[in-house]
């Protein structure tokens, strides 16, 4: 080789290197930036600052949706010295990453805030028995002993949404954007169609699945699809609703919202927001573990232990008579004269 | 199936496949562009990423769409020169690049709506042209003359840029560094700059079509493109490196979502087949792509980074 091939190969070699290195940085500064934020400080142990938890969570932590939840929900525990997340961890591999990270690193109490993360959960929980687990929606402990799942009852406050969306109706047909036909969304949509059957058993109840829970735009379509075939009330879950909300936003079309309060979104026609408030369930979770017990619990949010509630928007002029069937219905699933059909 | 023939619901499918394919075109237009020349960049739905949120963010600042759309398009550019620069300058291999640029718009557009936005905000959307004369028109009408401006504007770009390639004498640098490098270089073009403009028009309207797609939504959200794309990166080889193939790509792309969509809402696919049916659009754009990719060639020198005198 001669000394100018030698050099060649040596400008080649640092130039390959300078290249390399910077979209390493591009891309390390990227998925950093994307992929946590953490909340709160002090080094936590389940000591007298409280316990450190982590949350995985498949979207953003400020969807106005399932993952918002909660954050809102962990934020609102008390003995909590320190609150992770890993957020838009769509990816379940990515999501098996950070929950086992999180627990490599000592958390007390990792959640794996997504049914799709079951499987990795059952593979990774038992190599770290002192370490909490809580996963949801689901109902599933796997026979682990540290190992506990949440779920929620959102068929209720579906159908207590599908009992004042009937009542609200004129042109007789209602229009639901959903992702995919699994977990508290599909219950969230059975619940509705059937609280408006109930109410008005000649309303057209229309779901379009749109199977995918993070194409705004194709919600935001569906939205249209919707309203082409009259519906003139629109309800969605999970977090790429965002998009049909702003057709129901821009063509006046009252909008029922699940999850979180969406009413920010459009304060002129968000009606009410069922609301999940995982607090109520997660602090008995969060005391056990302070106490150094491990749980293998199933816990469900619901309308009789205060874990769902209905917000109204108070921009919205809803009707009397509409939030007192609402309220009848909320007292009927309360003491089991009503069930959801979900 | 009868509904599904009705006015009512082929106006809805043909305007919401036109909607759906509008940033699909800008983004594919612009990498057009690139390919033409030899530049790959797999890093366009990062761009659109970073686009879109300069988009949201200004529109949400100043409510004016016009402003946002440029904030948009400018952020595109200087990472179109960003791009340029490491895949002509430092020659970097264009698909790892690619990828670290999409990586870095993904979260670095999210960790700034985290920080400067928090919750998610309405913004204003582009206001509807119906084109006098021709919005009236019955079914035509509302299919395809009652839009947002930036829609016409999208596919009037589809001419100027078979004219930019075809008929000037950029365009014909643009093939012909994309085809033999070398040939141009010795006839005193510079394969360099080319690809530089090439990288950063490109940019430019990836940067657009997400400040297109948010703005068209009225609101942003952590990955909004969804891997949009992506998807232009692919109809750019549907489109046999052509600007009208890529437009009728964006356009079956479209308007087969838009008819899943449509074909749910009519009960015609039941829930039961719904995640079947959600991939057909997929499929098919896919087997078009095969079909493509068998009977037209790819630019000689595309990802082949150019060295004088190799």
């Amino acid at each position: 080789m001669d000394r100018n091939t030698q050099k060649g190969n040596t400008m080649r070699n640092i130039r390959t290197f300078r290249y390399l290195l910077l979209i390493a940085v591009m891309a390390l500064i990227g998925a950093a930036c994307g992929d946590s934020g953490d909340d709160g400080g002090g080094d936590g142990g389940g000591d007298a600052d409280g316990i450190r938890i982590a949350i995985v969570g498949p979207s953003a932590s400020n969807d106005l949706a399932f993952t918002q939840s909660i954050v809102e929900g962990v934020n609102r525990l008390d003995g909590v010295s320190e609150a992770a997340i890993t957020d838009g961890t769509f990816v379940v591999e990515d999501a098996a990453t950070a929950i086992r990270n999180y627990a490599d690193e000592g958390y007390d109490l990792v959640l794996a805030h997504g049914s799709q993360y079951g499987g990795s959960l059952q593979e990774i929980a038992p190599d770290f028995p002192d370490t909490q687990f809580a996963w949801g929606t689901a109902a599933d402990t796997f026979g682990l002993a540290n190992v506990s799942a949440y779920e929620a009852a959102s068929d209720q406050g579906g159908y207590v949404m599908g009992v004042m969306a009937a009542g609200l109706t004129e042109s007789g047909t209602i229009g639901v954007v959903g992702p995919i036909e699994v977990g508290d969304a599909k219950l969230y949509v059975d619940g509705f169609v059937n609280g408006a059957k109930a109410t008005d058993p000649g309303v057209t109840v229309t779901v379009n699945y749109i199977d995918s829970f993070s194409d705004v735009a194709l919600a935001s379509e569906a939205a249209e699809s919707l309203l082409s075939v009259g519906a003139d009330v629109l309800t969605g879950t999970a977090q790429m609703t965002v998009g049909a909300i702003g057709v129901a936003n821009e063509n006046g079309v009252a909008w029922f919202g699940t999850q979180s309060n969406q009413s920010s979104v459009a304060p002129d026609i968000v009606v009410a927001n069922q609301v999940y408030k995982w607090e109520v369930v997660l602090q008995d979770l969060v005391d056990a573990v302070a106490a150094g017990d491990l749980t293998s619990e199933v816990y469900e949010i619901n309308f009789e232990n205060g874990g769902l509630v209905i917000e109204y928007n108070d921009g919205y002029d809803l009707a009397d008579d509409l939030v007192d069937a609402a309220n009848a219905a909320i007292d009927g699933l309360k003491d089991g004269s009503i069930t959801t059909g979900a | 199936m009868s509904d599904l023939l009705t006015t009512a619901s082929l106006v809805a499918i043909v305007a919401s496949g036109i909607r759906l394919s509008v940033p699909l075109l800008l983004a594919g237009l612009g990498e057009t562009f690139g390919q033409r020349s030899g530049v790959l960049n797999l890093g366009v739905d990062g761009v659109m990423l970073l686009g879109a949120f300069g988009g949201y963010y200004t529109t949400l600042k100043t409510q004016n769409v016009w402003l946002g759309l440029l904030v948009g398009l400018g952020i595109g550019l200087v990472f179109g020169l960003l791009y340029g620069f490491i895949s002509v300058t430092l020659r970097a291999e264009q698909g790892i690049s690619g990828i670290g640029v999409y990586l870095f718009g993904l979260g670095v557009s999210d960790l700034l709506f985290q920080k400067l936005v928090g919750t998610p905000l309405p913004i204003p959307s582009f206001p509807e042209l119906a084109i006098p004369g021709v919005s009236s028109l019955p079914v035509l009408g509302p299919m395809l003359f009652e839009h947002s401006i930036v829609v016409y504007v999208a596919f009037a770009l589809v001419p100027v840029a078979v004219i930019v390639l075809n008929k000037t004498t950029f365009g014909l640098n643009i093939r012909a560094v994309g085809e033999t490098p070398e040939a141009a270089d010795s006839l005193g073009v510079s394969v360099g700059r080319v690809r530089y403009a090439t990288t950063i028009i490109g940019g430019a309207m990836a940067g657009a079509a997400g400040a297109v797609l948010t703005i068209e939504l009225s609101i942003f959200q952590q990955n909004l493109t969804n891997a949009q794309g992506f998807i232009a990166i692919a109809l750019v080889y549907f489109g046999a490196w052509r600007p009208i193939g890529v437009m009728l790509g964006a356009l079956l792309f479209g308007l087969l979502n838009a008819l899943v969509l449509q074909m749910k809402t009519l009960g015609i696919i039941p829930p039961d087949a719904s995640n079947l049916a959600a991939m057909a659009p997929a499929i098919i754009t896919i087997l078009a792509l095969v079909i493509v990719a068998n009977r037209f060639r790819a630019p000689t020198a595309l990802t082949k980074p150019f060295v004088r005198g190799t």
